[in-house]
């Protein structure tokens, strides 16, 4: 099989560091191929420097495609010659219409003006390819994430891709959406296109990549052909991480204590819809040094509960009781629901747990200025042994604690934003998607967290799409699904067929 | 990403350079004062430092830096005010109403004045806090609205003047507590007409508890490892500071003293510093201009705060009102116009971000000394108000480019 891309020994500088150090990538025409590596191994700056985003004579190396040696001083040129990356962060805009989106910057007009029925038109046609049903004319802004990835992808084909580059793909899909996409993925393999997909998930890279190449620290580890021989996670990981990991999940053990935490006939209707009804009828109870987990496809309305019982964050007309240690709390605000021992890790770190543009110092103490403060005075010095302590505890890894929390990886964010609810002195926390988009070795550090809160007899609430982490994790899982928990299994129960074949069979 | 992470490992100690480089934005604006200064000192014969222009100079802009720390805090939530022109002016017609026509007190006065500052605030920060209507859009009706209330209450007329009690807000001095004779024979040392020595001794007494306050900052930043500005930085910046303050202080001994206004001026400025940079509430304001749902989300009653800010607002505009009527002597329906956007002006020289969480108190007091130097300068040389309107929007625009530029070479 012909090669289309080779990268030879590309090695880019930002200073004061290597972020790439002669790394080596060869894509064969018409194969899918998996770049894995922990976060900031160089996976994105390397497809940054194919794309064009750090323009030729900016990087050391060759870049030849399709034959020639390429040298994108932008996106567009890398674009014209059919390379086309998605990024993790959609890059749509939510107020226009799947159609206006698909063309945009591209758009079908003659002399400036548009030419609405022959847009429309396309667009159906790359619908269809994709497999997404809805009209053109709905707006992105309704779509769920994972028909906005479709939307990304159709956008990609009307642009004649050749080399379609996808960056962590399923990151924010359920595991439906994600099967779903990854047909697709094989599907345009089918039809000739090439593909590079970038991704945590190892069960999917086997699933679908014929190729494997593992990058660690700016090098090429490894690189694995798939259909040569049997690509196995233990191999991947092993080489991600550069050690053995003989377990994906720390051992812990299993102590159940006092009833901590009751959530009793829940019912939650949406903040704008008066007549939806978001959350029915749920029931949870979390005792101490237990980890309880709710499993659910995208949608079922996990984040909506947590955001309600937490302060009243989300939705109207809540009604229910929370209980602690049996007696009823107020949990109306989140400053009540703070004191009455609650703590909520939010699965959109970026926009709703964290200050980026403030240190690390500042963050930590955020839900407990009171606890490094006299009289509304700020004692700095506490603050920065606070922050210092958890530095150490949760093996942040940074120089110091006044580092701007956005320089940071999204692991050490994770922890930073888990500092902050520690010190605030919770009972329970319910952790929403803990691991989403970091690396395998952040997300083995932040299980060992949980371990040791429950360990020390905090109810820990977690709320995760990927099964697997649930299964290895929780010693009870709910099955959550539109709104309402359809099942209930102990972790001797539970396994993905089961709590699939709950959600499925809820019609 | 880890770029960062190994940036900071590699290079544990910056140079001096790479100091210069990340904090260029603080002595930029320092410099660029001094620098303001410099100039206009030499355009202008020496006019500008002269005893009698130094007071003028801290008069003329008590009420802009008055309601520049309001302003700061306004805009550090991630909001802005665009009525605070208007509602000085309507402070200042209600004083002299109140004075003039109904015959108040003054200090029944100058309280109406506090509650009513505070209520018109309240008013605003009403809807922007707990309705989410921008606030740009709820003061600009704000604007209109005290606008017109102005002319209403003084009925289109200038009302004044008023009692000297009143006047001495803005026109009154403190006097020397020393016996004359102290004066006098400092006066014979310096070689000039008279000195007034509580306030060259106030000048001596702050710069000395500036220095006294870096040097505890900076021992406590060494014991815990904190990254800090270089000795010689520290050193310079210090006799800088202490050297144009006793400076400062000395050319107003010369003069009358103290100005009133200076100590409401500063003990203001001292307080939004202190509430600011070391208070559980100042930090809860920058938590909710820099992110608002994040701080929600941590406890913070966002709401509330947005709403204190704008009653803060309205307290200091009235203050400032008061200032300006009590400086002019009347109250005419004209008063404050257009003056919001001195105010803003002052805030966004002085370092603030247009989207919130960031900004210093002692920044936006620099940012509207130095749009006060200009005027002043500007006015010495006779300079018409159509190049002076003009200097001034580019001197905002370059401190603004200044600070986008910084921000995206450190990326």
């Amino acid at each position: 099989m012909q090669t289309l891309l080779e990268m030879r020994d590309i090695t880019k500088t930002f200073p004061g560091v290597k972020a790439l150090d002669t790394v080596n990538l060869s894509v064969r025409q018409g194969e899918i191929h998996a770049i894995v590596g922990e976060n900031g191994a160089g996976k994105s700056t390397l497809m940054k420097v194919l794309s064009g985003v750090y323009p030729a004579g900016d990087y050391e190396g060759q870049i030849y495609y399709d034959g020639d040696i390429a040298e994108f001083r932008d996106i567009s040129e890398s674009e014209a010659r059919g390379i086309i990356i998605i990024h993790q962060e959609l890059a749509l805009v939510p107020l226009l219409s799947i159609a206006e989106n698909l063309f945009l910057g591209n758009e079908v007009a003659s002399k400036g003006v548009m030419q609405w029925q022959e847009t429309f038109q396309r667009t159906e046609g790359l619908l269809r390819k994709v497999g997404l049903r809805e009209s053109p004319g709905t707006l992105v802004d309704s779509l769920g994430v994972g028909k906005q990835q479709l939307v990304e992808i159709a956008k990609a084909l009307s642009k004649e891709v050749r080399l379609l580059i996808l960056d962590e793909p399923t990151a924010a899909l359920s595991e439906s959406d994600s099967q779903a996409l990854l047909d697709l993925i094989l599907e345009l393999k089918a039809q000739g296109v090439t593909s590079i997909i970038i991704s945590h998930k190892l069960n999917e890279v086997r699933r679908v990549a014929d190729t494997v190449t593992v990058i660690r620290d700016g090098t090429t580890v490894s690189t694995i052909d798939a259909r040569a021989e049997p690509v196995t996670e233990d191999r991947i990981v092993r080489d991600m991480v550069g050690r053995d990991m003989a377990h994906r999940y720390p051992d812990r053990q299993r102590r159940a204590g006092e009833m901590l935490m009751e959530i009793k006939d829940w019912n939650v209707w949406h903040p704008e819809h008066a007549e939806r009804q978001v959350i029915t009828d749920v029931n949870l109870s979390v005792r101490a040094g237990e980890v309880v987990g709710i499993a659910g496809l995208m949608g079922a309305g996990r984040t909506e509960l947590a955001m309600s019982v937490f302060g009243r964050s989300y939705g109207r007309n809540i009604s229910g009781t929370v209980e602690m240690h049996g007696k009823p709390v107020d949990t109306s605000s989140v400053t009540k629901a703070i004191e009455a021992g609650l703590a909520y890790v939010t699965e959109d770190r970026k926009s709703l747990g964290l200050i980026l543009e403030e240190t690390i110092r500042k963050n930590v103490s955020l839900a407990n200025l009171e606890g490094v403060s006299s009289n509304g005075v700020l004692d700095e010095n506490r603050e920065t042994e606070v922050a210092e302590k958890y530095r150490k505890a949760m093996n942040i890894r940074t120089p110091g604690v006044f580092q701007k929390v956005m320089n940071l990886s999204g692991g050490n964010q994770q922890k930073v934003v888990l500092s902050k609810w520690l010190f605030s002195g919770p009972e329970v926390l319910i952790l929403d998607e803990p691991t989403r988009g970091i690396d395998v070795g952040a997300k083995f550090e932040i299980y060992g967290i949980i371990n040791e809160l429950s360990a020390e007899g905090k109810g820990v609430v977690m709320i995760s799409s990927e099964m697997p982490e649930l299964l290895g994790m929780c010693d009870r899982i709910y099955v959550m699904n539109e709104g309402a928990f359809v099942g209930e299994l102990t972790a001797e129960e539970a396994s993905q067929e089961r709590i699939m074949s709950l959600i499925v069979t809820d019609e | 990403m880890s770029v960062a992470e190994q940036t900071g490992e590699s290079t544990p100690r910056k140079s001096v350079t790479e100091y210069l480089a990340s904090h260029l934005r603080e002595y930029g604006l320092l410099f660029a004062l001094i620098a303001i200064m410099v100039f206009f000192q030499i355009v202008t014969d020496g006019t500008l430092l002269r005893a009698i222009n130094v007071t003028n100079l801290l008069l003329q802009n008590s009420y802009i830096v008055i309601m520049a720390l309001g302003m700061l805090v306004v805009i550090v939530s991630g909001n802005i005010d665009l009525s605070v022109g208007s509602v000085m002016g309507f402070i200042g017609a209600l004083a002299a109403v109140m004075i003039v026509q109904w015959e108040q007190s003054v200090p029944v006065t100058a309280l109406a004045c506090i509650v009513a500052g505070g209520l018109i605030g309240a008013a605003q920060g009403y809807w922007v806090a707990y309705w989410k209507i921008p606030s740009f859009i709820v003061t600009l009706a704000g604007m209109l609205v005290f606008r017109g209330l102005s002319l209403w209450l003084l009925e289109g007329q200038s009302v004044g003047p008023f009692p000297r009690e009143f006047q001495m807000i803005a026109n009154g001095f403190v006097p020397d507590i020393f016996p004359e004779g102290f004066g006098q024979a400092l006066a014979g040392i310096f070689g000039a007409r008279n000195i007034n020595v509580l306030a060259l001794g106030t000048g001596i007494i702050s710069a000395a508890a500036i220095v006294w306050l870096g040097l505890r900052a900076r021992a406590r930043n060494k014991a815990y490892g904190i990254e800090d500005e270089p000795r010689s930085f520290f050193v310079a910046r210090n006799v800088i500071v202490s050297a144009a303050l006793v400076f400062i202080l000395y050319k107003l001994s010369a003069f009358r003293g103290l100005p009133n206004v200076l100590i409401t001026m500063g003990v203001l400025t001292i307080i939004y510093a202190f509430i600011t940079e070391n208070t559980v509430l100042g930090r809860r304001i920058y938590a909710l201009g820099g992110n608002a749902k994040a701080a929600k989300l941590s406890g913070i009653k966002t709401e509330r705060l947005t709403f204190l800010a704008f009653v803060n607002m309205g307290i200091l505009a009235a203050v400032a009102g008061m200032v300006f009527a009590a400086r002019l002597n009347t109250a005419t329906p004209k008063a404050g116009f257009a003056l919001e956007l001195d105010v803003i002006a002052a805030v966004f020289i002085g370092g603030a971000s247009m989207s919130g969480g960031v900004g210093k108190i002692v920044g936006a007091v620099v940012g509207a000394f130095l749009m006060g130097v200009l005027n002043n300068g500007m006015s010495i040389m006779g300079i018409g108000i159509d190049y002076q309107q003009m200097i001034k929007g580019l001197v905002l625009l370059a401190a603004v480019i200044f600070d986008v530029y910084n921000k995206n070479k450190q990326g």
